[in-house]
């Protein structure tokens, strides 16, 4: 996989973007190497998501660059940035977010679904999933059904299950305790790895950031303690 | 309990525990104290006495056998421990050594009485970011450097956590929630420098 040019494998180059009236990007700037964890940090209001959903090209900035393996990400069109938060991108939020009519398992293989693998590879390279983060005997189950801890490892399995290039985790224990989601922590992390997937971790938590390689701080819309470019090892 | 820690030596990296940031949190293990509460548990000879502290307790400092002989010899003179026998142990000291009722009623007292929370009210940050604003350097850039330097040290303790057992993940636990402290007091102090710079100059 090429970078954006500079060995990053995703970039923010002075993005701006308002609500309204309510500037909440003011030219924050940033990357991340292939393979790095890296965490977004900063108070609540700073920032942060809009910064990660621009990066995954889930929101557009008003004005700046954001660039992902080599390729503009805010020029291209809606279509477009589907298809690549489809096909590249996984997500994790602080909820879950999983679809309660759905098994866990077929909450797990809707990326690959939707992404056109067949219903019965899809949901067998789910299972595999359960296992590995100790979900065994809950595939069958739906969302109501599972704790906060077991719905959030479902969440990271479905996030991880295509093979992304870039995870994005939006405050992924954010509705867990400490030791909950410091499991769900060691296993993002292992699976990441693993994979070779890039992280881009948003978190006010110092002990969730901790388990990054490097954060950035967010302050009033911009990068307040911005560490210059650095392949990760 | 006795599964979990090795006693093999404790590898250098787990040093980072009793580096100071601020000093203050490895307040020192009291030896004599600890050495009678590892009597209580069963009578040792010197050398065994020593290799049960280096695994539970000295967290890459071990014991100088000079320290456990001379901290004996105290406690025996004070009556806390008597000497058993002399016969031979694992190692090479011949002396077994026994707790004694006044030594185990201390280490009752010091088991049940709560440690005094220290306030941290004059740490060497406070002082820093105080001079930082009466002479009118930047300390929000001293806050950020520090910020880094913290989350770095908490980076150490979560590797060592995710990979060193469960006694050494409550031990960096302990020092993660310290420091996770400190950031909070970073974040409002950084938050409040413009109204304490108008305070500590005026």
């Amino acid at each position: 996989m090429s970078g954006t040019g500079n060995g990053n494998v995703v970039e923010a180059r002075d993005i701006v973007l308002s609500f309204g009236e309510t500037p909440a990007l003011r030219g924050a700037s940033m990357s991340a190497a292939a393979g790095e964890i890296l965490a977004i940090m900063g108070p609540s209001g700073s920032g942060k998501s809009t910064l990660l959903h621009c990066l995954a090209g889930i929101l557009v900035p008003s004005s700046g660059e954001v660039w992902f393996d080599g390729g503009r990400v805010d020029t291209m069109n809606e279509t477009q940035r589907s298809s690549l938060r489809r096909d590249r991108f996984g997500f994790v939020f602080q909820f879950g977010q999983l679809v309660p009519e759905l098994t866990a398992e077929e909450n797990v293989a809707l990326p690959l679904l939707l992404g056109g693998t067949r219903r019965a590879a899809a949901l067998s390279k789910a299972r595999a999933w359960f296992e590995r983060l100790g979900l065994d005997g809950l595939e069958q189950r739906r969302s109501g059904e599972l704790s906060g801890g077991q719905a959030q490892r479902v969440a990271l399995a479905r996030g991880l299950v295509a093979g992304p290039e870039i995870l994005f985790a939006d405050e992924p224990t954010g509705s867990l305790d400490s030791l909950t989601g410091e499991q769900v922590m060691d296993l993002l992390v292992d699976a990441a790895r693993e994979q070779g997937t890039t992280v881009i971790l948003v978190t006010h938590e110092p002990r969730v950031a901790a388990y990054a390689d490097r954060e950035i701080i967010v302050r009033d819309g911009q990068i307040s303690a911005y560490v210059p470019d650095r392949v990760a090892s | 309990m006795g599964g979990l820690v090795s006693a093999t030596p404790v590898p250098y990296s787990l040093r980072v525990y009793t580096r100071g940031i601020p000093s203050g949190y490895a307040a020192g293990v009291s030896v004599p104290l600890t050495l009678l509460g590892l009597l209580e548990r069963e009578p040792r000879h010197g050398y065994d006495l020593k290799r049960d502290y280096d695994a539970y307790f000295g967290r890459g400092r071990p014991l100088p056998f000079g320290q456990v002989y001379a901290t004996l010899g105290r406690l025996a003179r004070d009556g806390k421990v008597v000497i058993s026998e002399v016969g031979p142990g694992e190692g090479p000291d011949r002396k077994r050594y026994v707790i004694t009722e006044l030594g185990a009623t201390e280490v009752e007292t010091w088991l049940t009485e709560p440690v005094e929370p220290e306030p941290h009210l004059q740490t060497v940050l406070f002082a820093k970011v105080v001079l930082a604003l009466m002479l009118g350097r930047p300390a929000e850039e001293y806050l950020d450097t520090q910020r880094t330097a913290h989350l770095q040290r908490m980076r150490e303790l979560t590797e060592i956590k995710r990979t060193g057992g469960l006694v050494n993940a409550l031990l960096a636990d302990h020092g993660l929630f310290h420091l996770e402290a400190d950031l909070r007091w970073i974040e409002v102090t950084g938050a409040r420098l413009d109204a304490l710079a108008k305070a500590v100059r005026a």
